[in-house]
């Protein structure tokens, strides 16, 4: 092959090395591919749920007269609808739109503080990092009260008929966990504890690593390295995460 | 203040006002678009059509926010491709799972293994 040792500069494949042919970072790269990489986990579960709400009959008489009942799918909008403070008042989705509304809102501050980063202001990276933690803290604050309301159950319960010991006999049950669920077939239960509690924990993971940025912001780290690349990254996960609650959303509470 | 002697200096620039114009915009729109939606399910009985309005608002929510939030729409060909071709398994998957799920639901004999 001594002929080729010819070729010169300008030939040369973008992909022979010493450029970047995608045009961002190696960090960045790699957390594309890494959120890439979480996007098929999130559409194993989401599409779980699909395949399994897909096998059970939907709800299909008078809209207003839906009970909880085991024998259908329930209407999702039918068991989120309570508000903090508004005990017994019927707001269905109000609360999780609020989450979705704080969530955006938070993706949004993010990208303010990305953009701050590019003109190395380290005040405003400091005052939109803040923003966006509270966001996260409040989102995750939302959840909580969102399962302990799932779990707790409604006041009078669901009364259900089952088998035991060669007896019809009726029992109530309160709420929904692992094992029961008065709210319709266990698999709802289940798959709101895995959905939301899988994409909480991302939650979770992107307030610890926005704090992580913000200190390290407030200590001048990224003054003195000369470059705000890292809330890019770290910007690029909070998004993806705005994102799958976009289809969580959508797929859980809306359709 | 000695150790302040040690801090680079650090040229910053003003806010880009366009940029800056541009992202409340697209927060605006996704905004709307979670509004829009929130009226979609109230006013509309359930249906293909109505199943179709939310998967279409959500695949343009996403659009928002990958390209313009996550900046994918700016970045250098070859990364938007990587990073889009993939999806196709997962619309695959999609398409294949919910198919076989109501084949399932016809199977009658199956039912007591879901306890329903």
């Amino acid at each position: 092959m001594s002929h080729s040792t010819a070729t010169t500069v300008s030939s040369r494949s973008v992909w022979d090395g010493g450029v970047s042919p995608m045009g961002v970072s190696y960090g960045k790269l790699m957390m594309w591919f890494f959120l890439l990489s979480d996007a098929f986990t999130f559409s194993g579960l989401l599409i779980t749920y699909g395949l399994i709400r897909s096998q059970h009959p939907a709800f299909t008489g008078d809209h207003h007269a839906f009970v909880f009942s085991h024998d259908y799918w329930p209407v999702p909008e039918k068991v989120f609808e309570a508000v903090p403070f508004l005990h017994g008042v019927e707001l269905p989705l109000v609360f999780v739109g609020i989450m979705t509304f704080v969530l955006i809102m938070s993706s949004v501050t993010m990208v303010l503080a990305v953009e701050a980063g590019h003109r190395m202001d380290r005040p405003a990276v400091e005052k939109w990092m803040l923003w966006t933690i509270l966001g996260g803290i409040t989102f995750l604050s939302c959840q909580a009260w969102e399962w302990t309301h799932f779990i707790v159950g409604t006041e009078g319960g669901t009364t259900i008929k089952e088998f035991v010991n060669g007896a019809w006999t009726n029992r109530t049950i309160y709420g929904a966990n692992l094992h029961e669920n008065q709210y319709g077939p266990h698999a709802f239960a289940d798959f709101f504890f895995f959905i939301t509690g899988f994409h909480g924990f991302h939650v979770f993971s992107g307030v610890m690593l926005n704090f992580l940025i913000y200190y390290r912001t407030v200590t001048g780290m990224y003054d003195r390295r000369g470059s705000y690349e890292m809330v890019e990254k770290v910007g690029l996960y909070w998004h993806f995460v705005d994102l799958v609650w976009v289809f969580v959303f959508t797929f859980y509470y809306l359709v | 203040m000695a150790h302040h002697s040690h801090e680079p200096q650090v040229v910053v620039l003003p806010p880009n006002k366009e940029k800056i114009a541009q992202l409340w915009k697209v927060a605006g729109i996704l905004l709307v678009i979670t509004i829009f939606e929130f009226i979609v399910a109230f006013a509309m009985h359930p249906g293909a059509l109505k199943t179709s309005i939310f998967v279409v608002m959500t695949i343009v929510k996403a659009f928002f926010i990958v390209g313009e939030f996550m900046h994918l729409k700016h970045e250098a060909k070859v990364l938007i491709w990587s990073i889009l071709i993939p999806t196709v398994f997962i619309i695959w998957m999609l398409v294949a799972f919910v198919y076989e799920g109501m084949k399932m639901s016809d199977i009658n004999f199956l039912r007591p293994l879901f306890n329903y």
